[in-house]
């Protein structure tokens, strides 16, 4: 069963193991050269004073080669769902040679366990190494980058994007063998993993760990931006917390009582009088805090076992009704 | 008939969503011979088939193949060859890559025998089987199933779709296979003619019912085909049975099912072929509380 698995799945893993060769090239190629930029410009740039235009530079460095591994890494679950997954079963069942596969000498359930098995080891372990040689290559733009636990970045790094290739696997695997023809099970396969990526990132994974709410007295040397609408004078204060690598779900400027209504400003902050000091120095004496909410970038693996862990045990349920469907709803 | 038997099944039911494709089955399939199981398309020969070879689970009911439950083990499936309606085989996959699948997933594989018959095929072992004509892809799903030495071999349509060349070819190569192994076999066809040639015991499937099953020499020695003047069916001995009438204004056409010889000299008396004996049950109504056949005919 391993051979027939195997030689049924050895051009689709041979192409797999060329890409990722590919990739390896090029990672290997400018990698070094991109640990060395950063060493030398950015890691020194205090000395120069000049760290904004150090960091600038160096984030647009193989900018082609950094939105190749941003695509590649979203996309890659998608394709081994639609590609590995979806025709694995519905492909026999489309040429009706699960009849011959079902009456040599191994029952239904080896049949599937070693398939599925071996074609979900093969697609972890290339999501896996694809992984592994993305983190490496951009850990040095990561370094200066919205931090980890960023939604654009969380899901390209480490491990999570085993989770990923497994459920995506799965949903293909499971497609196929409710729908029973290929091409439609690679759409829907397609589709359902787009949708729980949507779900998870936007709304699920926030909710994994309860976020960290900090409040703190407002310090008006990071306030970003001020502004003051008219009618009323109404003011209000957009602050970015100093929370390096967190990810920030809010932040908001509030009165002593906790109000997010500032009132009106200060007479100093009106515009045509007075300096900014005087303005600064009467906002401070409105003893206004600052309240974030947020998730520390010491959570990060945490959220990483967390994510990867959901992944794999919904790539396992499907598994699971893969063989109950098989068992007893397929002829 | 020996008593031993390949296949039992008893009040066997198979309901997919709504529709009954058998109901309330009961049959036994003697060892030692080449059955041929005919019915028309719908009968529920596919059906009987895949609850025979496992693939499908019965909704009622009991069936033993060789003593076992179909595809319960490995043992099991190892005992019973078969050959799906289409012969389907991996396209993507080489002759030779059909042979070394079925040498690791059968524990029986006869790998001289299977190379043999790919030899005196003229099979290319190095050609994609989906490459193959429709009767090179036949005999392929042949040699796996009977390289895997069953003790029964289980054939659904296996000529259906073949040219009539091809389909003597497979019968030969069939036949072979089972003078040299003495295997048991249950073949399905909806053409008799196909069936007449290799087998030696027939049963007819109508409607999820055996209209009748016996040896073949035995079927054609008691079955008559009587022809005289027109006359009503109803006044015929005990013991003969009418399995269908036809009339003309003038003339009667039975075929009759009698153990005796027909004495009546009304009738001219002549052996009926397997071809319209068969067809003579298929025709039959499906109700087992038949009117006299002359009324149901007009």
């Amino acid at each position: 069963m391993i051979w027939l698995t195997w030689r049924q799945l050895r051009v689709q893993t041979l192409v797999a193991a060329g890409a990722l060769a590919v990739l390896a090239v090029m990672f290997a190629a400018t990698g070094p050269q991109l640990a060395h930029l950063y060493d030398t410009t950015v890691a020194t740039c205090g000395a120069h004073h000049d760290c904004q235009t150090a960091v600038s530079a160096f984030m647009s460095q193989d900018s082609f080669l950094q939105k190749l591994t941003n695509f590649v890494m979203q996309v890659i679950p998608a394709l081994i769902g639609a590609f590995w997954g979806a025709p694995l079963i519905a492909h026999e069942l489309e040429a009706g040679t699960h009849r011959l596969a079902w009456t040599q000498s191994v029952t239904r359930s080896q049949w599937l366990a070693v398939k599925l098995g071996l074609a979900a080891l093969a697609s972890m372990a290339a999501a896996g190494l694809l992984s592994l040689m993305v983190t490496w290559w951009s850990s040095p733009l990561d370094r200066v980058g919205p931090g980890l636990l960023d939604p654009g970045v969380f899901g390209e790094r480490d491990i999570a994007p085993i989770g990923y290739a497994a459920f995506a696997f799965a949903l293909g695997v499971t497609a196929g063998l409710l729908i029973r023809r290929t091409v439609p099970a690679m759409a829907v396969t397609i589709a359902g993993y787009a949708g729980v990526q949507v779900a998870f990132s936007l709304g699920l994974r926030a909710h994994l760990i309860a976020p960290i709410r900090a409040v703190s007295s407002l310090s008006l040397g990071r306030a970003t931006s001020m502004a003051i609408t008219t009618p009323g004078d109404h003011l209000s204060l957009g602050v970015t917390p100093s929370l390096p690598g967190a990810w920030i779900y809010s932040s908001q400027v509030t009165t002593a009582s906790g109000s997010t209504n500032l009132g009106t400003a200060p007479q100093s902050c009106l515009p045509g009088s007075s300096t900014i000091h005087a303005c600064n120095a009467a906002i401070g004496r409105m003893h206004l805090r600052q309240v974030v909410i947020y998730q520390p970038a010491s959570r990060y693996w945490a959220f990483q076992w967390y994510e990867t862990a959901i992944y794999i045990a919904l790539a396992l349920a499907l598994a699971g009704l893969c063989f109950l469907w098989a068992r007893h709803r397929l002829s | 008939m020996t008593g031993a038997v390949v296949l039992t099944a008893r009040g066997l039911g198979k309901q997919y969503h709504r529709r009954w494709a058998l109901t309330d089955f009961t049959l036994d399939i003697p060892a030692g011979q080449v059955v041929g199981l005919v019915g028309p398309n719908g009968a529920g020969k596919t059906t009987l088939l895949h609850l025979a070879t496992g693939l499908l689970q019965p909704t009622t009911g009991t069936i033993e193949v060789l003593g076992g439950r179909p595809g319960a083990s490995r043992a099991q499936l190892a005992r019973v060859g078969f050959v799906a309606q289409d012969t389907p085989t991996y396209s993507g996959l080489t002759v030779a890559d059909h042979l070394r699948l079925g040498a690791h997933l059968n524990p029986g594989w006869d790998a001289g025998m299977a190379r043999d018959r790919i030899e005196r095929l003229d099979l290319d072992p190095g050609q994609r089987a989906g490459k193959l004509s429709g009767g090179q892809r036949a005999q392929l799903a042949l040699t796996l199933a009977v390289a895997k030495k069953p003790e029964l071999l289980i054939l659904d349509e296996p000529v259906a779709s073949l040219d009539p060349l091809a389909r003597r070819e497979f019968l030969r190569g069939l036949m072979e296979a089972v003078a040299e192994q003495g295997i048991s076999v249950v073949m399905s066809s909806h053409l008799v003619a196909d069936l007449e040639r290799v087998c030696d015991y027939l049963i007819v499937l109508v409607g999820s019912r055996v209209q009748v099953a016996g040896e073949v020499e035995q079927l054609l020695a008691t079955h008559h085909l009587l022809t005289g003047p027109r006359r009503d069916t109803a006044g015929l001995p005990a013991g003969q049975e009418v399995i269908s009438a036809s009339h003309t204004d003038r003339q009667t056409t039975l075929t009759v099912r009698s153990g005796t010889a027909i004495l009546d000299p009304v009738w001219t008396v002549s052996p009926v072929g397997l071809e319209d004996l068969v067809l003579a049950y298929m025709s039959r109504i499906p109700d087992t509380r038949r009117k006299p056949a002359l009324e149901v005919q007009r």
